[in-house]
């Protein structure tokens, strides 16, 4: 689909060697032309056969008519990451078809539509014609359905060519339409009538077959939106507080649909808000007020959305408001390409604000992180009073990965340091009678929160941006300013021994050491299995939080040479890494890429491969 | 004999000196301390919990003023044109609170615009008092966006941009409680304050507020001068507590008594206009016709407690949000599994 991937030559396709469970198809058609049910129908399918499956939505910022791709990958192995190129191509957009089939490897698959022309037809790959139009016209499907009708037969071709469950494909769409038999039955007759098709005049010419296997057996298929919104609550949120944006809409929108389940309403109130805001600003705006009175708040928004919350970030570290940004990261600078993935947002969320401003952030790298991140980011926002960014990014928040099923939290929530009129009394009482919002009693950076409601008449505060003592008092005073940036420094330090822990895989004999964090997890997965036949093995680390801390600085000591697996030109976790471990930083090599796919790892080790031949020579 | 004096207190026991805050660091003269002196003793009239009580600003001379009064309330002096959304989510979180919120004309009419809107649009409960002077006095003496067309200052030069009016900005967007005073008038004030207080939504309250440094000549429409010249009131203003005996004894025709949703009223005397602060139209024509002829009306300009507020509008539980307890907040073990079995 890009320069870039055109060069990475395709293995040719031998017809008479089976390729069992180790693949990926492309579904090519219109933004708007309702495949989506269609692709996840396959991808359910396959799913609960027992075989490793994830899907990859690579699509316009566009609502209807430009070519949009869906990429399916069979993996028995388990892995997830996007490849470069699909051994089986559903051509169904005209206009990118000629494109599409060049891409294809010799000895792919080519299904299409009959009355489908190709300017530049190649016979080294089999094609099999479907007649889509005369399906239609014997079916005949009400108008505002016909589209998703017409996309159900290269379901049925799909199905009977490679060998997938006829019964799980009816599962799949009574899941779909929550057991609406009407629906599933109009799509069942598509899928039926492209069975019989190919059952008689579609004889088998590729080698490509799924067949069942037991490795998806107790694990589930879900995205990382839904997977936060549904922890969103789990965690307990109160106030939520958002302003429309590609990538992240989806996580509201999971959060509005679980939350009737979830939390249900007692004589029709709810104990949540969903405030759709005016702006950005407004948003954050809320979650700060929401925040400071003393609810669980967040927003999700992604790089224009965190841009605007850079006034209030500032605010709420300096004011010390606990707040959850989820940030899910799409291509910037500016609009970029907002329907494409991106890590580019790291500096920008770790320093949001405005002078000096540090924040925690976690960046989860799979669905149960996801999930569980939502809670932990309410947790650590609370205990440390002040804002907890969550940098997923599209491909984690908007495709669908196979996850074990998520865990019911053992732990209790941590509201952290909140006096409430009674607990108030009692600090006051064990504390010489004194109390200040900001007083670092307990050396470690965080003073004792009251919120509104509070009746002890000394326990209210003035929150502000502007200079203040430990007693949040209005002052320009340089000492009352220097103590107080530096207990924040210290509050940073503190929250750097409570963040997630970077996920180590230190390997004997390891002289090369890999570091990579969010959505690049499974490419560097795949990347180090080919490096290791290669006879290079690696060492890897998966960073989950800013703060960075020691277990960083031991890993970068314990390498030869360590390469950075990023999504973004700057190579901004690389910058942080030095900074915070300059003994070791010459040692870093980036593996950078900023083309708004997700990342293959092919890129990964064409580069470590690359660096490690120009570094000999 | 000994004259022992002791400080009057109000029905929950409290003095005026329980609603102080610390000492106002603005210009000896300002507007905007008057004002502060009016939230104080109307809080104080209406016997207000200072615990139950927010005070929000956003930024500007206007917005240090929460620093200057009910020092046991809570308060957040949050950032420039910011402070409708704030409040927002301070009042979702905990309805069961008072807000009370200080802004000026750059804050609300500038930089602010949009969030002010929005808060009337989704009718915020809270008390949103503009103190509009028409200049900038922080950044020394700039044209607000409600300063007149054709006023001149020092600084900045003669302004040559109409101004926004607050109150009709405020009727537009349906607000439900809008009026406009002059901070010499003090009793006005504080009667205004007081049924704000006491209103169910977004009550804005406009009031001239002379910046005595950089906006006091006495041809500016902000002026002391200005104002006591050219204050026209609409009614004579009187709120009456819930707990007090109303004797309706108003003069059908010439008074007209406002229940609001508690209890309490607002008793209107007309003065030299045949007005009805509830009909909106009413107030859009009033406003138009002083803006033409220049004429400074003061008053409760509009009414209207039929709209919901946000918290009504979101179905939220009469309970604090904030004050949810894990066992509310968490889901259930068996509708976690539910949700997990969809997948």
């Amino acid at each position: 689909m890009t320069s870039l991937d055109t060069v990475v030559s395709a293995p040719v396709i031998d017809p008479n060697t089976p390729v069992i469970n180790d693949f990926t198809l492309v579904v090519a058609t219109e933004n708007g032309s309702g495949s989506q049910t269609a692709n996840n129908t396959l991808i359910r399918a396959i799913f609960k056969m027992g075989v490793p499956v994830s899907g990859k939505n690579l699509f316009p910022s566009n609502i209807s008519g430009l070519p949009t791709w869906y990429t399916i990958r069979v993996s028995h192995k388990g892995y997830a990451a996007r490849r470069e190129y699909s051994e089986i191509l559903v051509a169904y957009n005209p206009r990118t078809s000629d494109e599409d089939l060049a891409n294809l490897p010799a000895g792919g698959v080519c299904i299409h539509p009959a009355d489908m022309k190709f300017t530049t037809p190649r016979s080294d790959v089999v094609y099999y014609p479907v007649p889509v139009k005369d399906f239609i016209k014997e079916i005949a499907p009400p108008q505002h359905l016909r589209d998703y009708i017409t996309n159900m037969s290269y379901v049925g071709v799909v199905t009977q060519l490679f060998g997938i469950s006829r019964v799980e494909i009816e599962n799949a769409l009574m899941h779909h339409f929550n057991g609406k038999r009407k629906a599933v039955d109009l799509n069942l007759r598509m899928v039926d009538m492209a069975i019989a098709h190919t059952v008689a005049h579609l004889p088998k010419q590729d080698p490509f077959r799924v067949e069942p296997l037991n490795k998806t057996a107790g694990k589930i298929l879900i995205d990382g939106n839904t997977a936060a919104g549904i922890g969103a609550l789990v965690g307990g949120v109160g106030v939520v507080a958002w302003y429309p944006i590609t990538p992240s809409t989806s996580l509201v929108d999971a959060i509005t649909e679980y939350a009737p389940k979830l939390r249900p309403a007692v004589d029709d109130r709810v104990n949540y808000a969903i405030i759709q805001a005016e702006d950005e600003l407004a948003a954050a705006g809320i979650i700060v007020g929401a925040g400071w009175a003393g609810t669980r708040a967040m927003t999700a928004t992604s790089g224009p959305g965190i841009s605007l919350m850079n006034e209030f970030g500032g605010l709420a570290h300096f004011a010390e408001v606990p707040i959850v940004i989820w940030d899910i990261m799409r291509m910037g600078p500016s609009t970029g390409l907002p329907t494409r993935v991106s890590q580019g947002d790291i500096l920008s969320a770790y320093y949001l604000g405005h002078g000096d401003s540090q924040h925690i952030c976690l960046i989860p790298g799979d669905m149960t992180e996801c999930f569980a991140y939502a809670g932990t980011a309410f947790d650590l926002a609370e205990r440390f009073q002040t804002p907890v960014l969550v940098l997923s990014d599209l491909d984690l928040g908007m495709n669908n990965w196979m996850t074990e099923p998520f865990e019911y939290p053992e732990q209790p929530l941590d509201r952290g340091k909140v006096l409430d009129t009674g607990s108030f009394a009692q600090f006051l009482a064990d504390h010489d009678n004194k109390w200040g919002r900001y007083r670092d009693v307990d050396n470690d950076g965080i003073g004792y929160r009251t919120i509104p409601g509070n009746q002890n008449p000394r326990a209210a505060w003035l929150a502000r941006g502007t200079g203040h003592n430990e007693q949040g008092v209005y002052s320009e005073r340089n000492d009352d300013w220097q103590r107080n940036m530096d207990r924040l420094t210290r509050k940073l330090d503190t929250a750097r021994r409570h963040v997630p822990a970077p996920v180590i895989d230190a390997r004997p004999g390891a002289t090369v050491g890999i570091i990579g964090y969010g959505s690049t997890a499974d490419a560097i997965t795949e990347a180090r299995d080919r490096l290791r036949a290669q006879g290079i093995e690696t060492s890897s680390m998966r960073l989950r939080s800013l703060p960075l801390n020691d277990d960083v600085r031991t890993f970068m000591a314990s390498y030869d040479q360590i390469y950075v697996v990023e999504l973004n030109q700057d190579s901004q976790m690389l910058q942080l890494l030095c900074a915070h471990a300059p003994k070791d930083a010459a040692k870093l090599a980036p593996v950078n890429l900023c083309d708004g796919l997700p990342l293959t790892a092919t890129f990964i080790t064409q580069r470590i491969n690359a660096h490690r031949t120009s570094v000999k020579q | 004999m000994t004259a022992t004096t002791t400080r009057p207190t109000n029905r929950i026991g409290l003095t005026t000196q329980d609603y102080q805050g610390g000492t106002s660091t603005l210009c000896a003269g300002c507007g905007h301390n008057s004002i502060t002196s009016q939230i104080i003793a109307a809080c104080y009239d209406l016997s207000l919990d200072p615990a139950t009580v927010l005070k929000m600003s956003g930024i500007g001379c206007s917005s240090k003023t929460p620093a200057y009064f009910l020092g046991k309330s809570f308060g957040f002096n949050t950032l420039h044109g910011r402070m409708p959304s704030v409040t927002t989510g301070a009042m979702i979180a905990n309805r069961t609170m008072t807000a009370i919120g200080v802004s000026g004309d750059g804050d609300t009419g500038s930089i602010g615009f949009g969030q002010f809107k929005h808060m009337m649009r989704r009718n915020v409960p809270m008390v949103y008092i503009v103190e509009n002077n028409g200049v900038y006095g922080l950044t020394k003496g700039q044209h607000s966006a409600t300063a007149d067309i054709g006023q001149h200052l020092k600084y900045a030069g003669t302004n040559v941009l109409p101004p926004i009016d607050i109150c009709a900005e405020a009727i537009a967007a349906d607000c439900g409680f809008v009026a406009r005073s002059f901070s010499g008038d003090a009793k006005q004030v504080r009667e205004l304050i007081k049924a704000a207080m006491s209103y169910e939504g977004t009550a804005v309250i406009d009031i001239i507020s002379p910046c005595v440094t950089f906006n006091n000549e006495d041809d500016s429409s902000k002026s002391y001068a200005y104002g006591k010249d050219k204050e026209e009131r609409i009614q004579d203003i009187q709120f009456i507590q819930s707990y007090e005996e109303v004797v309706v004894d108003y003069e059908p025709g010439s008074e007209q008594i406002v229940k609001l949703h508690d209890g309490p009223t607002i008793k209107l005397r007309k003065l030299n206009r045949d007005y009805d602060a509830t009909d909106r139209w009413a107030a859009i024509k009033l406003l138009e016709e002083c803006r033409q002829s220049n004429i400074f009306v003061t008053g409760l300009i509009h009414i209207n407690e039929s709209r919901p507020t946000l918290q009504q509008t979101m179905s939220l539980i009469d309970e604090p949000l904030a004050y949810q307890t894990e066992a509310q907040l968490r889901p259930s073990r068996a509708a976690f599994a539910a949700v997990m079995a969809e997948f």
